[in-house]
């Protein structure tokens, strides 16, 4: 009891000032946090920029009489086998890859949050069903569970997209009923309750907006590791297919001819390297500035 | 304890029925038509559909709801197609490829050693640089070793597996020549080699072959590196963190009060103390060290199970697919279980009711 109005005490503190310029002020007073933004920045300022920095066509500039250049002042990562561009290409690119990554992270996080607050909430058949399907889908280590997914459905982006985005989902119901389960009894909420606010509302007015704290630290953790996934299926060629420049699918195609131009292929594995790290820091540093309880060292 | 496995066990019933489910409908309820794939465009429609009623594929998928109606006995309901496959199952049967009509768990378990083999190394070399570079990190928290050891982690989490496998590949197998880069042994000394278990170091160390022996340690050199590295940088992370809290306990500072040299407190009392986690994480990730072996069996051409899912996809070989996913699934789910038994060996302090 002690304890949970000490926590009311200081997250009513925390509501004084915006809570969200709050969180940032944490980010951005810590060095992991400063890092990761930054690098985020870069990486995204750079892909939706990619039209204007890079002056050549991704998909179609090609020029075979300039294949397989090493890098150069022209062509910073050097040029592949039909004479493209690989600066262009990678950062066209980072469109690719980091959008299908955000869009596959944040549809898990709205419908796995969503299924977690209902189990959570209602309880009872509906929740050991729930946590049955979850277990299930936990059952698959890794990256399995979307590969056998894409390779069912066929091998295009929005497949890579839909089966990353399926594994990523049990995550999201597990921390929200979680958190979901201790709320429903919060004094507030049922205050809202004895007001006589309707289910709907007291489920998505008082009980989701004060979960969201786990679900957006994960998010940013999983965007990573999303990145990495929709990489890896282009790469096994289940992903993106050419001429789509995607990173997996980039570094697939290089691979080929890494002995003879390894630039094709180094430099977009850079790139998801480099994001995901940022990525990964910044995931980090939320998670800091949100949980103080889990600040440590 | 014997209760908690006991419920345990019974827990894993329901999570295996419903694998077996959903592994049939990825794999079952697919586009493709099997008898299409198996006879090719050019069979005619009546051989394609005298092989679809051969392989059960006339039945319905789930429940034969039209058997019943008409026999009015309920076991009818059962004549179907996910029911055939679970029978199957259970007797051990998983089929047959499609393409070269072997028999699907032979060829898995002919093929599971050398994945076996890949994950052991994966893990030697995630505990081996894990652990020490954890232990380091912790004892001298904040400063510039600490820092490096975790960006090691970090990086170790961040970077695309396959592309490190072409990286390493370029550098020490294609520039510096100094490792192979494809298979478990040099062809040469293939040629008389009888493995026995299937794990070709043991094989040869049994076998009084030192030649052999090198051979398969040199060629899993890169593809153990290439998979162990996310479990190393979880086991740095891991160790770390529960170092510098062995570290802050009191009976580190009363062994320390008592004189024991640093070394002794650090390895005897600390670290033995903060094993426990580590330990259970690096069981942990024996699953996802056999669904990465897909990646970095494809690159380094390792004949395990992994590669040969990744080629049946391509081929569209399903019983292949299934077998393989079954597999592994099964494995993750029951390694697991052994993982979270094994708390009350490993730390005496825990009590299951």
């Amino acid at each position: 009891m002690s304890l949970g109005s000490a926590a009311a005490l200081e997250s009513a503190g925390a509501r004084r000032g915006n809570p969200v310029l709050t969180t940032l002020r944490r980010i951005l007073r810590s060095t992991t946090g400063r890092t990761g933004l930054a690098i985020v920045a870069f990486v995204v300022g750079a892909s939706l920029l990619a039209p204007v920095l890079a002056p050549y066509d991704a998909r179609v500039d090609r020029d075979l009489e300039r294949a397989r250049l090493p890098p150069s002042l022209e062509h910073p990562f050097g040029t592949d086998e039909l004479g493209r561009d690989t600066f262009t290409r990678v950062w066209h690119g980072g469109r690719v890859s980091l959008s299908v990554g955000l869009v596959a992270v944040g549809l898990a996080a709205v419908v796995g949050s969503l299924i977690g607050l209902l189990a959570g909430y209602f309880g009872g058949r509906l929740d050991i069903a729930v946590g049955w399907l979850v277990d299930i889908l936990l059952a698959f280590p890794g990256i399995l569970l979307a590969i056998a997914i894409v390779a069912t459905l066929g091998p295009n982006l929005t497949n890579a997209l839909l089966a990353i985005s399926i594994t990523q989902v049990p995550i999201y119901v597990r921390i929200t009923r979680s958190v979901v389960l201790g709320l429903r009894e919060a004094e507030y909420v049922q205050a809202a309750r004895a007001l006589g606010s309707g289910t709907p509302r007291v489920m998505f007015g008082h009980v989701l907006p004060n979960s969201l704290s786990p679900i957006i630290v994960q998010l940013t953790l999983s965007v990573g590791v999303a990145i990495l996934d929709v990489a890896a299926l282009g790469f096994l060629g289940l992903g993106a297919q050419p001429p789509v420049p995607e990173w997996g699918l980039l570094i697939r195609e290089g691979y080929r001819q890494a002995s003879r131009a390894p630039w094709l292929s180094v430099f977009p594995g850079l790139a998801i390297f480099v994001s995901v790290v940022g990525f990964n820091l910044l995931g980090d540093a939320i998670r800091d500035a949100l949980d103080p309880r889990l600040r440590r060292a | 304890m014997t209760t908690y496995a006991a419920k345990r066990l019974l827990g894993l019933i329901p999570v295996l029925l419903g694998i077996s489910v959903l592994v049939f409908v990825i794999t079952r309820v697919v586009p493709a038509d099997p008898a299409l794939l198996m006879l090719g465009e050019r069979a005619t429609p009546e051989a394609r559909a005298e092989l679809r009623q051969r392989l059960g594929l006339d039945q319905p998928l789930f429940f034969n709801v039209a058997a019943f109606a008409d026999s009015g006995n309920p076991l009818a309901l059962f004549d179907s197609q996910y029911f055939l496959f679970v029978g199957s199952l259970l007797r051990g049967d998983l089929g047959r490829s499609y393409f070269t009509r072997s028999d699907v768990l032979e060829s898995l378990l002919q093929r599971f050693p050398a994945t076996i083999e890949l994950t052991l190394a994966a893990m030697a070399f995630a505990v081996l640089l894990g652990v020490p570079a954890g232990v380091l990190a912790a004892l001298h928290r904040g400063r510039t070793v600490d820092t490096v050891v975790l960006f090691l982690a970090l990086s170790g989490v961040s970077l695309p597996v396959f592309w490190l496998a072409i990286m390493l590949i370029n550098v020490f197998a294609v520039n510096l020549g100094w490792l192979p880069s494809t298979g478990r042994l040099d062809l040469i000394t293939s040629l008389d080699f009888k493995p026995i278990t299937g794990l070709y170091v043991l094989d040869a160390l049994l076998q009084g072959k030192p030649q052999v022996a090198r051979s398969a340690l040199e060629h899993l050199v890169l593809p153990g590196i290439t998979l162990g590295t996310i479990p190393m940088a979880v086991v740095v992370r891991m160790t770390r963190s529960a170092m510098l809290e062995a570290l802050g306990q009191d009976y580190v500072r009363t062994a320390e009060a008592k004189g024991l040299s640093s070394w002794g407190v650090v390895m005897k009392h600390a670290l033995r103390n903060a094993l426990p986690p580590v330990v259970t994480v690096v069981g942990l990730s024996f699953g996802s060290l056999l669904s990465g072996a897909i990646l970095t069996e494809t690159i380094f051409a390792w004949p395990g199970i992994g590669r040969w899912v990744y080629d049946a996809i391509n081929a569209r070989d399903y019983p292949i697919v299934q077998g393989g996913v079954l597999l592994v699934a099964v494995v993750f789910v029951v390694v697991n279980l052994l993982v979270d038994l094994s708390y009350a060996v490993i730390d005496p302090r825990i009590q299951y009711s």
